[in-house]
């Protein structure tokens, strides 16, 4: 598949924003608890604002791969069936939750509405929005990879892998950047966002190596005997029936040297997991301000390597009709 | 239910593209609008078709054999680009089977060529919305039509009647005759989209002629006659 720069950036803005926001109720819910230090009120209200501001940053990058932008709003209508809709209803409910729990913590509304486990839990509206939260962002990441992971012919993406991937590295970057965000402030949760970080790369690692060695060693269900019908081992094309491109050849070909391939491959095994890991261990070590956000920004950059070979690597059916101009 | 659809006879087909040009021609002046071509009369020619004539080569040299294969939208039973349309501006008509896009509804989002393994639905690069074959769906409801036009362009126009057009559904008609008797088969039938639209295998006419056809050896008349011959006519040389 061509790999188009407006989804890359959507997927990995939108999944860094649901991971920051993932981020911020944890902090709170440890904190709820007493295993961390609270955090004022501006903590959660700026850290939603940066996790809003990366999901519009990803709606807005959505809106790149329309051709007919104007009419988006349609793309809400068949919830029903289509998962790319559902994505489309998810993110907006997830942007509301995000801006109302800034809002909420920013004004203060944080009296306990009820108190759980003799005082020890309370229960105020910010925790209400943040387990809500919680679920909806789940949903929109199952809902991102579901986009991809239900095309059963792009087998690449076919397998829960897909959903797994998206969903860790996503969580993944929005702890790092948590992390980042702490640092810049001077926090004491550095090495708490730092360490869900490395455990949400860690697992990130995991699907995405299994989806690699899936993939590397994957068998295509069709072939051209079985596109064209023909019961012949030796088939050829000898013209795809016009003589320059077309939609065909543009949308469904990455025309890249599988050099590059690897190049972009490795590239993103190094800066998505080993690299930031480290970053945030030393970080830990030396008590850095600046190295956790180096170690988002790379992780950053890494994914978006990561998600051009994700789509670069799927090979579609239809590229079986389109080989040879003549 | 109707299903209306396409049978492609490759026997037949000789790559000529009359059913592109024609196909081109209709759709191209119909009521949604010209299909668009960029550099038309340039270097890299690019446009919106629904209908491709693509060629393949079977086999080794010298027994290779080539196949004229016409590919449009094949109306699948199950079509996979209808469920992922967002908008619901793809969808299958009830009455007849035949997959569409509502032009109008279409954002552009191209998830629908994603989910087409056949690679049959092309973005308009001027209008920005995702076209495909109707199967002429402008002519084949069109009353006004004589009969015998309510047909897909590209079927009027094929010279060596290599596309059938019919109800697949209709154990009685053409098209299904001819799946049934001549072998039809469809694209790709790992993915279950039961494409509508069929194709006719190539056949080759052999005569099967034995020694013993030559020979005559069981001719009866030879084997009941008790005569002893010594050079002479027989029954077999008169030439009547």
């Amino acid at each position: 598949m061509h790999p188009a720069f407006s989804v890359i950036f959507l997927t990995t803005l939108i999944g860094a924003g649901q991971g920051l926001f993932l981020a911020l109720f944890t902090g709170q819910l440890y904190s709820t608890i007493h295993l961390v230090e609270a955090q004022p009120a501006s903590f959660y209200a700026l850290g939603s604002a940066l996790s809003l501001a990366l999901l519009i940053g990803g709606l807005a990058a959505s809106f790149f791969h329309l051709g007919r932008p104007e009419r988006a709003w349609r793309a809400a209508s068949m919830w029903r069936t289509s998962w790319l809709s559902r994505e489309v209803i998810v993110l907006p409910v997830m942007m509301g939750i995000v801006f109302l729990y800034g809002v909420f913590h920013w004004a203060g509304w944080t009296r306990p509405l009820i108190v759980l486990g003799d005082g020890a839990l309370p229960i105020d509206p910010t925790f209400v929005l943040g387990l809500l939260g919680v679920l909806v962002a789940l949903a929109l990441f199952i809902s991102t990879g579901m986009i991809y992971a239900s095309v059963k012919f792009l087998q690449e993406w076919s397998s829960p892998y897909t959903i797994g991937n998206f969903t860790f590295l996503g969580t993944a970057s929005g702890f790092m950047l948590a992390a980042a965000y702490s640092a810049l402030l001077g926090n004491t949760l550095v090495g708490f966002f730092g360490t869900w970080a490395v455990i949400a790369t860690l697992l990130g690692l995991a699907t995405r190596l299994a989806s690699l060695l899936r993939n590397a060693s994957l068998k295509h269900k069709s072939s051209l005997q079985t596109a064209i019908g023909v019961w012949h081992p030796r088939i050829e094309q000898t013209s795809q029936g016009f003589s320059a491109d077309s939609f065909n050849t543009r949308e469904f070909f990455h025309h890249q040297n599988p050099a590059t391939l690897a190049l972009i491959r490795n590239a993103f095994l190094v800066l998505v997991f080993p690299v930031p890991v480290a970053l945030v261990i030393l970080a830990y070590a030396m008590e850095s301000a600046t190295l956790p956000i180096v170690a988002f920004a790379i992780q950053y950059v890494g994914l978006l390597a990561e998600r051009w070979y994700f789509f670069a690597e799927a090979e579609h059916p239809q590229n079986l009709y389109y080989q040879r101009i003549s | 239910m109707t299903q209306l659809a396409l049978v492609i006879d490759l026997n037949v087909c000789v790559g000529c593209h009359a059913c592109v040009t024609s196909c081109k021609q209709w759709n191209t002046s119909g009521w949604a609008g010209p299909m668009v071509d960029e550099n038309a009369y340039d270097a890299n020619p690019t446009g919106t078709f629904f209908n491709r004539v693509q060629t393949y080569e079977v086999g080794s040299f010298p027994s290779t054999e080539t196949v004229h294969f016409p590919k449009s939208c094949l109306h699948c039973e199950d079509p996979p680009c209808v469920p992922v349309c967002p908008t619901g501006a793809s969808y299958k008509r009830e009455d007849n089977g035949v997959v569409l896009v509502d032009y109008d509804k279409c954002i552009g989002c191209k998830y629908c060529s994603w989910a087409c393994p056949y690679g049959v639905r092309e973005l308009d690069e001027q209008q920005q919305v995702m076209k495909k074959c109707t199967l002429c769906i402008d002519r084949i409801t069109d009353q006004t039509l004589p009969e015998a036009e309510r047909k897909p362009a590209c079927v009027i126009a094929c010279p060596t009647n290599a596309r059938l057009y019919g109800d697949v559904h209709d154990p009685d008609s053409e098209v299904s005759i001819a799946i049934r008797e001549r072998g039809g088969y469809a694209l790709m039938p790992e993915w279950g989209t039961k494409p509508a639209n069929h194709y006719l295998p190539r056949q080759k006419t052999r005569m099967h002629v034995t020694e013993e056809d030559l020979q005559r050896s069981n001719n009866p008349l030879t084997k009941e006659d008790i005569t002893v011959y010594s050079g002479e006519e027989t029954l077999d040389d008169v030439s009547w």
